[in-house]
């Protein structure tokens, strides 16, 4: 298996990085998806995980988030910087309402979960008006709103670890999550993401880290 | 950040059950069902029936116990609400052990807690004197959480492994069988006049131990599940 990664170059170097690894490495059963894998994210920095099926972006977004352990290698955080995984399931209970579900995941992490803001959350996704729906009644595309909503809730500073964000969006719902990633960036905050779509966001610019064999 | 892990999945969990009404009272279902065939099947004769009461009582709060704890965590793997759960308190088994110890009380609340509630009622069925049904209600007070807490620890063992559910009960019901033993007992005991202390210590002492390290387990297991 070989593995590359573009350099990951910044306009704001200087600044500590909130996420290091070092010589990463991950394997999953017999198979090793990457070897010694070196990233740094930034503060203001959106960072796109790109690869082909099964080149280990899942992977390497758990092993960040602190769901599974490294091969080989370590994995540095910034201490006390918060780290906030939304995965590729949207964690949501069919029997919940869409406010329950984004209450529950928002106080499990200690967030805000005032009404004001739970409001405010929906509102950006399009959801305000469905918010006392069972999860059941949405679509696919609407669970995925309900699932980013909770960004709106974290602390100003985290650190977004996000699989697949775009999946079951629909043009609207891009330009929603478009929005609050550039928001997020400019008020300092670190963004580290897999899509399998190109990335219609241009401010600030994505820095690309290729896994796999060089395209 | 304990706090919050604990009380969130304890209130989702009790919300959840709320609102599927039905399939949170099938335990207890089954528990009224196999209880009450049994003095059809062995006959209506009372000195039998008092005397199979403790043992039949125990048996079945046993098996509705072990009935309902196969799906645990089953469904919130399946989502990925376990991954948000676990990932609440931080990294390590010890940030894990809120989301046990809620998933094993919430399963004692709405399994353990109705068979403590619905057990004197059935043991006036069986006939059994004022002073056994409470020592049936009180011996299955300290036996149910005992149950509880395996079944969850089962439940986090075999989570994600195909055919879970044989496993989980060839696992589990053979760690169960010092409570039952002692719970039975100490119902037998007092209906025979004799002193079911001793029942009781040993119940108590198996809860506490239960109590302290199954969580432990849990909380390790469903760290290994995740990865």
């Amino acid at each position: 298996m070989t593995m590359s990664t573009h350099p990951v170059t910044t306009h704001r170097e200087n600044a500590a990085p909130v996420l290091a690894t070092e010589a990463l490495a991950c394997r999953r059963g017999a198979r090793v998806l990457f070897t010694d894998l070196s990233l740094a994210v930034h503060p203001g920095q959106v960072v796109w995980v790109r690869g082909a099926n099964g080149q280990g972006k899942t992977s390497l977004l758990r092993l960040l988030a602190g769901l599974s352990r490294p091969e080989a290698g370590r994995i540095a955080h910034e201490s006390g910087r918060e780290r906030v995984y939304v995965g590729h399931a949207n964690a949501l209970k069919d029997d919940l309402t869409v406010a329950e579900s984004l209450r529950f995941l928002s106080r499990l992490h200690g967030f805000d979960t005032g009404a004001d803001a739970l409001d405010a959350a929906l509102h950006r996704f399009g959801l305000h008006s469905r918010r006392q729906a069972p999860v059941r009644t949405l679509s696919q595309g609407q669970r995925r709103r309900v699932a980013l909503a909770r960004l709106c809730l974290a602390p100003a500073e985290a650190l977004w670890l996000l699989d697949e964000p775009f999946d079951a969006l629909d043009a609207e719902g891009v330009q929603a999550l478009n929005a609050l990633l550039a928001e997020h960036a400019a008020r300092g905050g670190s963004v580290l993401l897999t899509s399998h779509v190109p990335l219609t966001l241009n401010s600030p610019v994505p820095i690309t880290l290729q896994l796999g064999e060089v395209a | 950040m304990t706090a919050p892990v604990f009380s969130a999945v304890l209130g989702r969990d009790l919300r959840l059950a709320a609102r599927r009404r039905v399939d949170a009272l099938l335990p207890i279902a089954f528990f009224a069902v196999a209880v009450s065939l049994f003095p059809l099947g062995v006959g209506p004769e009372p000195n039998t029936l008092r005397q199979i009461a403790p043992g039949v009582l125990w048996v079945c709060a046993l098996l509705a116990a072990m009935l309902s704890v196969t799906q645990l965590y089953a469904g919130d793997q399946a989502d990925g609400s376990l991954e948000q759960m676990l990932l609440a308190g931080g990294s390590g088994t010890v940030a894990a052990l809120p989301v046990a110890i809620a998933k094993a009380m919430s399963h004692w609340l709405l399994t353990g807690l109705p068979l403590v509630l619905v057990a004197p009622l059935f043991g006036v069925m069986f006939d059994l004197s004022g002073r056994s049904i409470a020592a049936l209600c009180a011996s299955l007070l300290l036996g149910t959480p005992i149950l509880s807490l395996l079944g969850n620890l089962g439940a986090a063992l075999t989570l994600g492994v195909r055919n879970g559910g044989v496993l989980l009960i060839l696992l589990i019901v053979p760690l169960c069988i010092p409570a039952l033993i002692f719970g039975s007992g100490a119902v037998s005991a007092v209906e025979t006049g004799s002193s079911a202390r001793g029942h009781f210590s040993l119940l108590g002492a198996l809860f506490i131990t239960t109590g302290l390290l199954a969580p432990i387990a849990t909380a390790a297991a469903l760290r290994i599940a995740t990865e």
